[in-house]
């Protein structure tokens, strides 16, 4: 029997874009996973050279605009730093998340995304942990 | 899912979602599209997303769709949407994020026979002199003022720094500088990314083409252009680059709050918008302006280095290689018009999101040349098809906001085109067909192939047989540069 696993994402289809199922029992593991997912579609393969940090924290006034914010943090991460996050540090304090992010330079990358999208952008609740879809601009 | 039966068949080429089909509709959808392309259209969330566009306050009448439209994020991709100044609304995300994509059309004398055997050092020129792929810095590093100056001025930065002529930018939508742009609404992330990539392609459907003219429809207007069959030309597909991203990523946070404030229900967090008479709304549009100067300038700059591209791998073996600018037009643009509405001239703010600006013949904003055959519409294929240049008609004035398709328009999923399509057999399989391929790559090739559009062809004759745009010539990729 296969028994989904408590965290992962999944590519599900889209005409033009990009579209991904993230689903995870806390907010900061859905943020990760989104994440991890976001650089699964750029085909994103990393060097094995020094780890960088980065701490960033991020406002917010619902999960869903922090998940967004999340995202183009990192696909901005991509483009000023070459960088790719493979550390995740996630703590959220009221209404702020609070993050270190340790990743390593970037050897390739196939695809570019534009931007996190909020189309029809909602966390839902499901009994097991959170869920979500969202849509990359490509 | 729209159901057919709720469409009405207003023309042979023209369908109808009433405005009663849901009740937060304020205005209708008008489709333009055969049967067939309908059939294609209901089987992605195109006309769902249509349907949300029309709940946009201060549209002043139907949401129009293209043929070439396709599901995209909010608003649908091939849309148009026009809102009442002063207090209709502007939506970041009924533009786009790539501000300004566009598409540019450079015209030579080469005969394609002259030059067949050169191709493969064409395309690799061009692929070396015009940087392309994901995040691509380009020759040019911008300092924050003379970037500034990118956005105030356009194609007109690019003129004063010798990449382009007074030609080009008679030959440019708006001359290639929007008025009404202001820097100072634009963020330092923003003007971050932009410095170093102006005169780049970038990666996903953005391409340089090289075309040969293959049939031309309209002949008295493909002189006017320098368009001759049989003879090379070279399209141009990209826009704003990171820099426009991040304008839109920018305000589509910002309205988040704004449409709180002023009270805006929408069915979908991607189509928040400001009333264009409000600070938030002009300052996007400001933003937006600077954002589509950059796109102009990029084009432009990529232009440039084409020209250079062509001097490199055939001067000396063909003549008359020089490129001559036949038009450059925007396919995700905001723009303050004046249109009839209900007989009368208003002023509004068209969204175009992959749909193309389609003027008449007359309009004040064309060079001489082209006042009396309207504007040219750049129409880019899918690498192995077609790519079209028509013509802006009277009618496209009167039923779509004078505008056009922009393309084919995609009907695969990137997920499945992606599973079914090996990027280097495509390669391979175009190369076999004469068309010479320079991808970074390959997986994004896959997701970029011919089978994942519409037919082109049946796209542009939707169009024609609409009335909403003439056709000038047909041309054919010999050669395609992708990042």
């Amino acid at each position: 029997m296969n028994v989904k696993p408590a965290s992962g994402y999944r590519e599900i289809d889209h005409t033009a874009d990009w579209e991904l199922e993230i689903w995870a029992p806390t907010l900061p593991e859905l943020l990760e996973q989104s994440a991890l997912g976001m650089y699964h579609l750029t085909g994103i393969k990393p060097t094995s050279g020094l780890h960088s940090s980065h701490s960033i924290s991020l406002q917010f006034d619902d999960p869903e605009t922090l998940l967004v914010d999340f995202l183009n943090e990192l696909l901005f991460l991509i483009e000023s730093e070459d960088l790719v996050i493979n550390q995740f540090d996630l703590r959220i304090e009221a209404d702020t998340l609070l993050a270190v992010l340790s990743g390593v330079k970037i050897d390739s990358l196939d695809k570019e995304i534009k931007a996190a999208t909020y189309h029809q952008l909602a966390i839902r609740e499901t009994g097991q942990g959170l869920l979500a879809s969202i849509v990359f601009d490509v | 899912m729209v159901d057919l039966n709720e469409l009405t068949r207003v023309s042979l080429y023209e369908w109808e979602i009433p405005s009663t089909y849901r009740q937060d509709m304020r205005v209708p959808v008008r489709i333009f599209a055969t049967k067939q392309l309908l059939d294609e259209i209901k089987s992605d969330k195109s006309l769902e997303q249509a349907v949300n566009a029309a709940t946009l306050p201060g549209l002043v009448s139907p949401v129009v769709v293209m043929p070439d439209v396709h599901q995209g994020y909010g608003f649908p991709i091939g849309g148009v949407a026009a809102t009442r100044l002063p207090d209709g609304i502007i939506s970041p995300g009924a533009i786009g994020y790539d501000i300004n994509c566009g598409v540019r059309l450079l015209a030579s004398q080469v005969e394609f026979e002259s030059a067949k055997n050169h191709l493969p050092e064409l395309a690799n020129s061009l692929n070396r002199l015009c940087p392309s792929g994901v995040g691509k810095k380009g020759h040019l590093n911008l300092s924050f003022k003379e970037l500034d100056q990118v956005c105030l001025q356009g194609s007109r930065w690019a003129q004063k720094h010798g990449f382009a002529s007074e030609a080009d930018l008679r030959r440019t939508e708006e001359n290639g500088e929007l008025d009404g742009a202001d820097p100072s609404k634009i963020s330092k992330r923003a003007k971050e990314r932009g410095r170093q990539q102006l005169g780049t392609l970038g990666a996903g459907n953005h391409f340089i083409e090289v075309d040969v003219v293959d049939q031309v429809f309209n002949q008295r207007a493909a002189q006017a252009m320098g368009l001759v069959e049989g003879q090379l030309a070279v399209m141009i597909h990209c826009g704003s680059r990171g820099f426009g991203h991040q304008v839109c990523t920018d305000y589509v946070r910002d309205f988040q709050a704004a449409v709180k404030r002023y009270g805006i229900h929408l069915p979908d967090r991607e189509l928040v918008c400001a009333p264009l008479n409000s600070p938030e709304g002009k300052n996007y549009l400001a933003a937006m302006r600077c954002a589509a100067n950059y796109a102009f300038a990029n084009r432009q700059v990529l232009a440039h280095f084409a020209r250079q591209a062509f001097e490199e791998a055939l001067a000396g073996k063909v003549s008359h290689w020089h490129l001559s600018q036949v038009y450059d037009i925007a396919h995700n643009m905001g723009k303050i018009e004046t249109h009839q509405v209900e007989g009368k001239p208003v002023e509004v703010c068209v969204h175009r999101k992959g749909a193309t600006r389609a003027f008449g013949p007359g309009f004040q904003g064309l060079p001489s040349e082209y006042k009396s055959i309207g504007q040219p519409v750049l129409v880019p294929g899918s690498m192995g098809t077609a790519s079209w240049v028509l013509t802006g008609t009277p009618e496209s004035m009167q039923r779509s906001f004078g505008s056009s398709c922009h393309g084919a328009g995609r009907t695969m999923s990137r997920k499945k085109a992606k599973k079914s399509i090996w990027g280097e057999d495509l390669r391979n399989e175009l190369q076999a067909r004469g068309i010479h391929i320079r991808a970074g790559s390959m997986a994004g090739l896959a997701e970029e192939a011919p089978q994942a559009y519409k037919d082109v062809d049946a796209v542009v004759e939707t169009v024609y047989e609409a009335g909403i745009a003439d056709k000038v010539a047909r041309l054919k990729p010999v050669a395609v540069i992708k990042g």
